[in-house]
C-alpha cells in the first residue's frame, strides 16, 4: 500500500463560491438472486471461501455460461422503473483484463449495447438556504444500465507497511465471482452547486429506496450489495466546458458518499486555485479518515478490448413481456412515500427526515413487526440515530433489527421498561448482548412494578419527608412530584413514574 | 498491406504480460503482419448484404431458471491450484492493477 501525504483542502464555503461541480455516479448493486449470472452457484452471503463455486465461475475449460432468467427480468424492471428505453437486442461483451479476482481473465459486462438506456431519478434534498425543512428536486438523468458479473474478493497479505517484496500475495475467494450485478451509470449531474454532496446522497439513497421497492436486491451497503463510484469535476463557471475528474472508487455508505464529494470539492478546488491540474485518476476513499488518496492514473486510455462474448447469445426482450413488466411494477417510492406517510400521520418534514437518515425502510419493518408509527419513528431518529452517528455508520449498519426496535417499544408500551431503561435495553442489544428480552433478563433491567415492592418505597419516602407528606394529605396534589421522584431515586429508575404517583396519592388519601 | 508498428507489437505484449526481447518485437511485428493480410482478404468479397455477426447461432434469449445447483466443494475447488492457504488460492500480488 502507497502511503501519500494528506493534500490541502480549501475551506468548503469558499470551494462553492469559487467552482460549479459536476457529479457524475456509478453505482453497482448485486441482485438477490439465489444462483449466479451465468451457472447455478449459491449466492448466499458468508459462506466458507470458495464453497460456491463450479467450473464455470472458476473459469475453468470447457466451462459454458447460461444466463440467468430471472437477473434479466430484475434488470429489466430496474430499467423500465428508471423510465429507461429497454433495448430490443443486445449482447454480452468480455472486458479483458489481467487480474486474479477474475479467474477467466475477463468479466462477462456489456460495453457498446446495455440493455437499458436514458432514464432519470427524481431525488429531492434539504436545502441550505430557504426556512427549515425547504427542499429542491433534482432530476438526475441515467445514461445506461447494463449487466454484468461480480468479482471475487482478494485479501492482500503482508506489505501493508509500504515496503513492497517477494513475499507479498494475496489469497482470492471466488464465491462473490459470478454474482449478477447491474451497474447504473448518470449523464453528468448539473447544476447542484453547493448541494452536490446531498444531491450525491439523496440519488444513491433513492436508488437503494428503489432497490428495495422493486425487491431486487437487498441493498446491503455494509455488505457490499451496493457499491457507488463518485465522479467530480469542477470549473470556474457553469458556462465552461467540464473540467476533469477524479474517481472515488467503492465509497460504500450513505454517509460517505456525501462525505467523499465535500472532500473531493474542497480538494480539488485547493489544487486548481493553487494553478495545478487536477490529474483525471482513480482515487481511493478512507472512511476512518473522510479523505482521497491518489490511485491508478487514467491519464493513457485503458484498453480492455472488449468484444462480443461468443459463449452467450444475444438478448432480445419481446416488448409485450416488457410491457407486462411495466405493467406490474410497484408504486414508485415517491408514491410509496405518500402512502406511508398518510398510514403514519407523519408531517411533510417528518418524512423528509426519515428518508434523508435512510430509515424510511427500517421504520416499515419495525411497524411491521407490531410497533406503532410514532415510536417506531421516535426510536430510529432519536436515540438510534444518536448511535449511528458515534459509531459513524448509516442507521441500517448498527446491529439491532427492526424487528428488536419493535420488542423494545413493546415492552414500554407494556409499562414493563420506562424509556430510560430502554435506552439501556438498546444499548445492550448494540453490544452484542442478545435480543432485547435477554438484555433486560441479564441487566436486571425491567420496571419495578410490584406494587408491594414500590409501596415499600413510597411509604419510605413519606416518611422521610413528613412536611411534604402532610400538604399531600391537605390537597396539595402537585406536592406529589417530590415524592415521586424520591421514590424514582430509590429504585433506582426502575419503577413506572405514573404507577409511583397514583400509589403516593393513594396513600395520602388523594385517589 | 498492413504494417504492423513495433510499438503495437510492444502495445499488445504489454496487454498480454508477455515479455518480449528486441529481437522479438521485430519477428512478431512481421508475423503478425501475415496473419492481419491472410484475413483482410475478406475484404476483397463483397459482403454489402451481410449483416455483420458474431454469433454462429440464429438464437436468442437462451437463459436458465434461478435455481441453485451443485458445484464444486472448497476442496475441489483449490485441487487444481499451485498454491492455496485458508481456503483460498494464493496468488502472486499485483499492484497497482486494480480493476
Ligand atoms: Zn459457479
Amino acid at each position: 500500500m502507497s502511503v501519500s501525504t494528506p493534500e490541502e483542502l480549501m475551506d468548503y464555503e469558499q470551494a462553492v463560491a469559487s467552482f460549479d461541480p459536476v457529479l457524475g455516479l456509478e453505482v453497482h448493486v448485486e441482485l438477490g438472486t439465489v444462483s449466479k449470472m451465468f451457472c447455478g452457484c449459491d449466492t448466499t452471503f458468508g459462506a466458507a471461501p470458495n464453497s460456491q463455486v463450479c467450473p464455470t465461475c472458476l473459469g475453468l475449460p470447457g466451462s459454458l455460461p447460461v444466463l440467468n432468467a430471472t437477473a434479466v427480468e430484475s434488470i429489466v424492471r430496474v430499467g423500465l422503473a428508471l423510465g429507461c428505453d429497454i433495448a430490443s437486442w443486445c449482447r454480452f461483451a468480455r472486458k479483458n483484463y489481467f487480474y486474479p479476482d477474475m479467474p477467466k481473465n475477463f468479466q462477462t459486462s456489456q460495453y457498446d449495447e446495455p440493455i437499458c438506456t436514458d432514464g432519470h431519478l427524481d431525488v429531492e434534498v434539504d436545502t441550505h438556504d430557504g426556512p427549515p425543512g425547504s427542499r429542491r428536486t433534482f432530476r438526475v438523468e441515467i445514461e445506461r444500465v447494463h449487466m454484468e458479473e461480480d468479482t471475487g474478493k482478494s485479501l492482500h497479505v503482508g506489505g501493508a507497511t509500504g515496503r513492497i517484496h517477494g513475499a507479498d500475495y494475496s489469497l482470492v475467494d471466488y464465491n462473490r465471482a459470478g454474482i449478477p450485478l447491474i451497474e447504473i451509470v448518470t449523464k453528468p449531474v448539473e447544476g447542484t452547486g453547493a448541494l452536490a454532496p446531498r444531491v450525491a446522497r439523496a440519488y444513491v439513497t433513492a436508488l437503494r429506496e428503489l432497490m428495495r421497492t422493486l425487491g431486487v436486491s437487498d441493498v446491503r451497503m455494509e455488505q457490499g450489495s451496493l457499491r457507488c463510484d463518485v465522479n467530480l469535476s469542477l470549473r470556474r463557471s457553469p458556462s465552461d466546458p467540464l473540467g476533469t475528474r477524479s474517481e472515488t472508487k467503492n465509497v460504500n455508505s450513505l454517509r460517505s458518499v456525501e462525505r467523499a464529494v465535500r472532500h473531493e470539492f474542497g480538494r480539488q478546488a485547493a489544487r486548481l486555485t493553487a494553478g495545478d491540474r487536477v490529474v483525471q485518476e482513480t482515487r481511493h476513499w478512507h472512511e476512518d479518515t473522510g479523505t482521497t488518496t491518489s490511485g491508478r492514473s487514467k491519464e493513457q486510455a485503458e484498453d480492455y478490448r472488449y468484444f462480443p462474448e461468443p459463449d452467450l447469445v444475444p438478448v432480445a426482450p419481446d416488448p409485450a413481456w416488457v410491457e407486462e413488466l411495466r405493467a406490474g411494477l410497484p408504486a414508485s417510492p415517491a408514491v410509496r412515500r405518500g402512502e406511508l406517510q398518510a398510514a403514519w400521520g407523519a408531517s411533510e418534514q417528518e418524512m423528509t427526515a426519515l428518508v434523508n437518515a435512510g430509515a424510511v425502510d427500517l421504520v416499515e419493518s419495525t411497524v411491521a413487526a407490531g410497533a406503532p408509527a410514532d415510536a417506531a419513528r421516535k426510536w430510529w431518529l432519536g436515540e438510534l440515530a444518536r448511535h449511528a452517528n458515534e459509531r459513524s455508520v448509516d442507521l441500517a449498519e448498527l446491529p439491532i433489527t427492526p424487528a428488536q426496535v419493535a420488542q423494545v417499544v413493546a415492552l414500554v408500551e407494556s409499562g414493563a421498561l420506562n424509556d430510560k431503561l430502554a435506552r439501556q435495553v438498546i444499548e445492550g442489544v448494540l453490544a452484542g448482548e442478545g435480543d432485547p428480552d435477554a438484555v433486560v433478563t441479564g441487566r436486571g433491567l425491567a420496571v419495578v412494578s410490584d406494587d408491594s415492592a414500590l409501596l415499600e418505597a413510597v411509604d419510605a419516602a413519606l416518611a422521610a419527608d413528613p412536611d411534604v407528606a402532610e400538604k399531600i394529605r391537605g390537597g396539595k396534589v402537585a406536592a406529589a412530584g417530590a415524592v415521586v421522584g424520591a421514590v424514582m431515586k430509590a429504585t433506582r429508575g426502575q419503577a413506572d413514574a405514573g404507577r409511583v404517583r397514583e400509589l403516593v396519592l393513594q396513600r395520602c388519601g388523594q385517589a | 498491406m498492413s504494417q504492423i508498428t513495433r510499438d503495437e507489437v510492444a502495445h499488445l505484449a504489454r496487454l498480454a504480460r508477455l515479455a518480449l526481447d528486441e529481437d522479438e518485437l521485430d519477428r512478431f511485428g512481421g508475423e503478425l503482419d501475415a496473419i492481419v493480410s491472410a484475413i483482410s482478404r475478406i475484404g476483397d468479397l463483397d459482403t454489402a448484404d451481410v449483416p455483420p455477426t458474431s454469433h454462429a447461432l440464429p438464437l436468442t434469449n437462451v437463459t436458465r431458471p434461478d435455481e441453485v445447483r451443485p458445484g464444486l466443494t472448497q476442496q475441489q475447488a483449490l485441487s487444481g491450484a499451485p498454491a492455496h492457504e485458508d481456503g483460498r488460492f494464493r496468488v502472486p500480488r499485483i499492484l497497482g492493477e486494480e480493476a
